[in-house]
């Protein structure tokens, strides 16, 4: 992989990387949030906003696409492989409207001398972003091509077309290759907004379930991941903090560590501690010896009540999200309830890793962050370089699902490197740091209020979300922990909230459905009793959850089916659509009823009410002396506009419905006044292979032609809300606070 | 001896014989009681089913009486005895394969008599030596539980048994020697708790049943109550003085041990334990108060109440006695369980306040290392990885004898060879 | 001090101190990434390789154990133009996505099949059981699992097909 850019990289010389870089230090942060993921993030500058996707802030075709003279494709882009599979998604889109076969588009992923900057891999948006570019990119391409082709001939452009095999084509047999056809032109040209799009009818790529072309290394420990690098001369290194943020181990020998064999250097910048070592289980060794010592906390104590009273007891910035005023038939019953969820761990498999190498003057970093042009930023701030001194390059590692340790490893990292320079330094975090460090996803906590008129009309709907901020993503040193460790340490920045429509807290609070009288305010809560910050979805997660449980209360309340209250309550037809797919597949109607055991539930959402539409329903079966809950099965339907790949896309739902049924059943992230209590898979269980559905099927709606619509996060609240639905049918026992766990299930089913 | 008084001799016992078969079929016949409807929800005090979940929650019915990943309490469950295996039955109300038409007078029967209601001998395996001791109104309350579960329609598989031992009619024999009926009457200048966990231990509780040596025809030794016993392969240790820890036991310690699995000054409950202590986490908290209080006075009997002893960690000596059980250590197990683990600076018990090190057999100790300690259903609970298939035994003899060395400043194992093999031998059935 | 490793079939010489965990002596000395570390406890099977047949945690293993006996990594389950059956049913069953714990997935996978060829769902289940996959691939890992049984047991005349 690394070694496979390096030659592709010499092979190629960059026609236009000084243009590029001109192109991104016009960035600003004044315009930040158009792009980075709808988290945050300092995202580029906006300098072309009638383009589609990223185009706007990066409109130059050549950032995007180059043909050399074999008619070898390279496409670049900022949005970077988290294991969502987008590196084959976007070699898709790209050799969709080239028009040439898919073997032959080479992608480039984030890379700050080489990519545009597309803010953040994150919120569902590479395809809306980066897909969209690259569409657009590639459709202006081919329509130069063809322009191009048509002036050789003298003829109208109508007459030329593309063979799909990279070859610009004439009625009367005449073929050219894209290779000596790129060469006589410039790709250093802006983007047009309509270049023609390739008819959906012809597709050749697009649509296919193409192989994700990162499985085979990945299945034969070929080198795949950031972990997997080994650079010449690289030392290892580990950080020496406390058993978890906000603590210090206080160990007095210092020295002794420096002096175990195999270890180089102790280094130590302010508080900041690590230890490097030639061998990795020497650097692991030092840090045992390192943590044989007390702690002690540094940070205010942990909070000690649950989350509602912890939440509730933090200052509050009220943001009111809608609040409409309609005439309607009296209310004849009102449903009120509160829905809470702990704070989670991302959970990544493999702890966050970095390697950097300060040489000549120069900080490279490689990171698997969701932000590579934050990291550069981050970093130059922090090791006092200036930005073009800092080199960041991608290279995928464990599944993040959000802000897991990336971005403070890589600043680790890098801090490390500045003292040895010269020596790469590979630093991984161990898993109880992974554990004990990271940002976690937020506790969150809603109150709703709904009411019902005689013929089940709902005619008022008021929801309040409190939670602290998700969008704590690095921009500067402030962000990373490394930033208040040093000698001069840069302050935490306060946290924002995103506005809606993407919302952080706030997001999918505002129901999809057409409601009368809806009151909705977030109460944002802006000081993090622990940090925090970004986890897939934020907080649609649980906004969601609230509104789809709901909606079943009300159901419940008022005798109608609960798909027939959604129904009636939607005007839009996508929506509808999929959730009667969903019902269709699923045997909706003649789906196990309640029976104290056995139970149905959906929930749907459409995704930050910009995504992709997704409905899940499950059917359950609890063991009512344990509490455990088996789901026996799940089916999605999911509109995700154009499906560029269906496989793709069913992946992620099922990978999605898993991780969710995860989290709502099970997580939890345990805390004492002191410190975490949970650092390790025993301390916080996720589901394994037993726990697992009896079967998954995700039913893809495909759309051809329209926009890309995010997809990846699509699944997390509508899985929450049917599995609580579920079992609130199965059993009769409503479960509003997270995790709903088998021991909370066995107390509220009770003896009887 | 003459070939007639050889004849004369073996008629005569035979006819003795067949008048003590006759004699013994007469002591051993057991009426049907006849079948009932299957009661119903409304038959029942509200009061009184939570009182029975209470009780099955400290009897732990669940554990015997559920197979793998089955469904609770619908049995099947496998029970490996010295005499062959027994299946465990179905005591869900289901009326053909189940309980459900059992009334409330069979249920007593069975379980103070060890009685099916149709009038069969129920093997032992049912710890009716205890449950015999159980009040009528909690046997009913425990009754009323059962009956009020969803009924669950699963055959009990057949029970695979050394001959004779299938005939049941012999367990009236074994009864008459075992079976005493003995009520828990409250002693005079105990406290109410006290009593209450007596009652608890010695009845439903059933703890005898495991931690009570048995004799070879598998009847609990009534002359050396709580002096330890085997079951599934682990020690279920003494639970008197001579007990052995690297701390002394407390009632706060041994609430924390049975109510959440784990005391920091004494270890993990594993093994048969674990499923205990699980159940015992959902049982009322009094009562699991009470059982502490009567366990920890069982365990301080003769004890000393010494301040708590510092940690024992002799590492240099265990070094030098065993430098292949150290390598091994450093590598698979110091991660964990060396200073400086992440786990230690988490509250989880050092190696030196874990009991199984300091007890006078290996098999707890090597079970732990060969087995591991799987995850509780679904719980949060400690997880140990097993190293049966990654360790040698040799290696896995090495590795214990270096624990018991740094960790305990008690003699070495002797057995610990056949402790290993047992345990090996005994993962390695299919 | 020099120990000598039987690594997918070859004799591999390394000089490592004994307590050495043998993940870091396969990804540090001998260059092979399949085994990953993921929690150094034996708790995610990120590190599962087979030793002597058996899947086993490569985290919890130190190399001073491992004279003489036999140890596979997934790069040993294939030649180059012969990858393995799970391999190539993984690869059909597209059961990855971030794919970090896959490698260690194939490995416990292989040593339930080398043992029992054709197990039921409920027997690979319980086998995957040690081993964690945050992104939610189980279904696919199990399909996988399913669909290379098949073939090794014949059931399946060929690995491709079906998604």
């Amino acid at each position: 992989m690394t070694a496979n850019t390096a030659t592709r990289l010499s092979r190629r010389s960059f026609l236009s990387g000084s243009a590029l870089v001109v192109a991104f230090s016009l960035s600003s942060r004044a315009f930040g949030q158009l792009a980075g993921g709808g988290e945050g993030g300092a995202g580029p500058a906006v300098v072309a906003p009638t383009l589609p996707g990223s185009l706007k802030s990066s409109p130059i075709l050549d950032a995007w696409i180059r043909i050399d003279a074999d008619g070898e494709v390279t496409v670049f882009t900022g949005k970077v492989e988290l294991g969502q599979g987008i590196r084959t998604a976007l070699i898709q889109v790209a050799a969709e409207e080239l028009d040439v076969p898919p073997s032959v588009v080479h992608l480039v992923t984030a890379d700050t001398a080489r990519t545009p900057d597309e803010g953040l891999t994150a919120g569902s948006h590479s395809m809306q972003d980066s897909g969209s570019a690259i569409r657009n990119a590639a459709a202006n391409v081919r329509m130069l091509l063809v322009r191009e082709a048509a002036r050789t001939l003298d003829v109208e452009p109508a007459g030329i077309d593309t063979d799909g095999k990279g070859n610009l084509t004439a009625p009367d047999g005449w073929t050219l290759g894209y290779g000596p056809a790129a060469a006589a032109l410039s790709l250093h040209v802006e983007a047009v907004a309509n270049a023609p799009l390739r008819d959906p009818a012809r597709y050749r790529t697009m649509g296919t379930s193409l192989r994700r072309v990162d499985i085979p290394g990945k299945l034969t420990g070929a080198p795949a991941y950031l972990q997997d690098m080994r650079l010449p001369g690289m030392l290892h290194a580990r950080v020496l903090r406390g058993p978890s943020f906000g603590t210090r181990f206080q160990s007095s020998d210092i020295a002794a560590i420096s002096s175990l064999p195999g270890v180089v250097k102790v280094v130590r910048q302010g508080d900041f501690l690590a230890v490097v070592a030639e061998r990795e289980w020497t650097a692991i060794t030092a840090l045992r010896k390192f943590q044989d010592a007390p702690f002690v906390r540094t940070a205010p104590p942990l909070p000690s009540g649950d989350v509602a009273a912890t939440l509730k007891a933090l200052p509050s910035r009220d943001i009111a999200i809608l609040d409409t005023a309609n005439a309607t038939a009296p209310a004849t019953l009102t449903v009120r309830a509160s829905y809470s969820r702990p704070w989670l761990n991302h959970g990544s498999i493999g702890p966050s890793c970095a390697l950097a190498r300060f040489e000549d003057g120069v900080m490279t970093v490689w990171t698997h962050s969701q932000g590579t042009f934050d990291v550069r930023r981050v970093v130059a701030e922090l090791v006092g370089l200036p930005a073009e001194k800092v080199h960041a390059i991608h290279v995928e590692g464990s599944g993040c699902y959000g802000q897991n340790g990336a971005d403070d490893v890589a600043a680790d990292a890098a801090l490390i490197a500045l003292d040895m320079p010269g020596r790469p330094i590979r630093l991984q975090w161990m898993r109880e740091q992974e554990f004990g460090w990271e940002p976690l996803g937020p506790g969150m906590l809603t109150e709703l209020e709904a009411s019902l008129d005689a013929e089940n009309r709902i005619v008022s709907w008021k929801h309040e979300v409190w939670s602290n901020p998700h969008n704590n993503r690095p921009v500067g040193a402030g962000g990373v922990i490394a930033g208040g460790e040093i000698a001069t340490p840069f302050p935490v920045p306060e946290g924002k909230p995103i506005p809606m429509p993407e919302g952080d807290g706030s997001r999918n609070s505002n129901p999809l459905y057409d409601l009368p009288n809806m009151r909705v305010t977030y109460h944002f809560l802006k000081d993090m009793p622990l940090r925090v910050s970004a986890l897939r979805s934020l907080g649609a997660h649980l906004n969601v959850f609230s509104i789809e449980c709901m909606f079943d209360e009300l159901a419940r309340a008022g005798g109608v089916d609960p798909l027939d209250l959604r129904l009636a309550h939607m005007r839009d037809e996508r929506a509808k659509a999929v959730m009667t797919t969903m019902a269709d597949r699923f045997g909706w109607a003649g789906r196990p009823r309640g029976d104290g055991i056995r139970g149905s539930g959906m929930g749907f959402a459409r995704y930050k009410n910009l995504g992709a539409y997704c409905a899940v329903a499950m059917e359950v079966e609890i063991d009512r002396e344990t509490g455990r809950v088996a789901v026996l099965r799940a089916v999605a339907a999911v509109d995700s506009g154009q499906a560029v790949s269906p496989d793709g896309i069913r992946n992620q739902i099922e990978g999605a419905i898993i991780q969710s049924l995860s989290w709502t059943s099970r997580e939890e992230m345990t805390f004492s006044p002191d410190r975490r209590t949970s650092f390790d898979w025993s301390a916080y269980p996720i589901l394994r292979f037993e726990d697992m559905p009896g079967a998954i099927e995700v039913h893809v709606l495909d759309q051809p032609g329209l926009p890309f619509l995010g997809t990846a996060e699509a699944a997390q609240g509508p899985t929450a809300a049917a599995f609580a639905n579920a079992i609130a049918d199965a059993a009769g026992i409503r479960l509003r606070d997270m995790p709903l766990s088998p021991e909370r299930i066995k107390a509220a089913l009770g003896a009887i | 001896m003459k070939r007639r008084t050889v004849l004369t001799a073996l008629s005569t016992a035979a006819a003795a014989g067949v008048v003590g078969a006759l004699v013994f079929l007469a002591i051993a016949w057991r009426a049907e009681i006849p079948a009932v409807a299957q009661p119903k929800l409304a038959d029942f005090d509200p009061s009184t089913v939570r009182q029975g979940a209470a009780l099955v929650a400290i009897g732990d019915c669940v554990v015997c009486h559920t197979a793998e990943k089955g469904p609770a309490f619908a049995g099947g469950r496998a029970l490996e005895t010295p005499f062959g295996t027994l299946y465990a039955t179905n005591i869900t109300p289901d009326e053909r394969t189940g309980i459900g038409n059992w009334s409330a007078a069979a249920f007593r029967r069975a379980m103070r008599d060890g009685v099916s209601r149709d009038g069969e001998h129920l093997y032992p395996a049912l710890p009716y030596e205890h449950f015999t001791r159980v009040t009528d109104a909690d046997l009913d309350a425990i009754y009323a539980f059962l009956m009020t579960r969803a009924p669950v329609p699963q055959e009990t598989p057949e029970n695979k048994l050394i001959p004779p031992l299938g005939f049941r009619p012999l367990l009236a024999g074994w009864k008459l020697l075992f079976l005493h009926e003995d009520p828990v009457l409250p002693i005079a200048g105990q406290s109410d708790q006290w009593n209450r966990g007596r009652y608890l231990v010695e009845g439903f509780g059933h703890c005898g049943g495991c931690h009570t040596p048995r004799n070879i025809a598998g009847g609990e030794e009534r002359g050396k109550p709580f002096a330890g016993g085997l079951a599934e392969g682990w020690d279920a240790p003494p639970l008197n003085a001579a007990n052995r820890t690297g701390h002394p036991w407390t009632v706060d310690a041994v609430y924390r041990y049975l109510r959440t699995g784990m005391d920091a000054e004494h270890g993990i409950a594993n093994g048969p334990m674990g499923p205990v202590a699980h159940g015992l986490s959902g049982a009322p908290e009094d009562d699991v108060r009470s059982i502490a209080v009567y366990v920890a006075s069982l365990l301080e009997r003769g004890g000393s109440k010494a301040d708590n002893p510092p940690p024992v960690d002799r590492e240099s000596q265990a070094t030098r006695e065993h430098p292949e059980g150290a390598a091994l250590f450093a590598g698979a197990c110091a991660t964990c369980h060396g200073p400086g683990a992440p786990m230690m600076a988490q509250g989880r018990p050092s190696l030196s306040f874990v009991s199984a090190l300091q007890a006078d057999h290996p098999r707890n100790a090597v079970q732990a290392v060969v087995n591991g300690l799987p995850s509780a259903q679904a719980g949060r609970t400690a997880l140990m990885p097993p190293f049966g298939d990654s360790l040698t035994r040799a290696q896995i003899g090495q590795v214990v004898a270096y624990l018991r060395s740094r960790y305990s400043g008690r003699q070495p194992w002797t057995d610990l060879e056949d402790a290993v093999d047992e345990a090996l031998n005994a993962e390695e059935q299919p | 001090m020099t120990i000598t490793l039987n690594v997918n079939g070859a004799e591999r010489r390394i000089d490592a101190e004994p307590a050495t965990p043998l993940l870091y002596a396969l990804r540090d000395d001998l260059g092979l990434n399949g085994a990953k570390y993921g929690c150094g406890l034996g708790q995610c099977g990120a590190c599962t390789v087979q030793l002597d047949g058996k899947a086993v945690f490569s985290c919890l293993l130190p190399v001073a154990a491992l004279e003489g006996r036999r140890i596979t990594t997934v790069e040993g389950l294939r030649t180059l133009d012969k990858p393995g059956v799970l391999q190539q049913a993984f690869e059909t069953e597209q059961a990855a996505q971030c794919g970090y714990c896959i490698a260690g997935m194939i490995m416990r996978a292989q040593a339930l099949l080398d043992r029992n060829p054709s197990p039921t769902e409920t027997e690979i289940r319980a086998h995957m059981q040690p081993n964690l996959c945050r992104c939610g691939t189980h279904m696919r890992i199990l399909r996988a699992v399913r669909r290379a049984a098949d073939m090794m047991s014949g059931k399946l005349a060929s690995l491709e097909g079906g998604q």
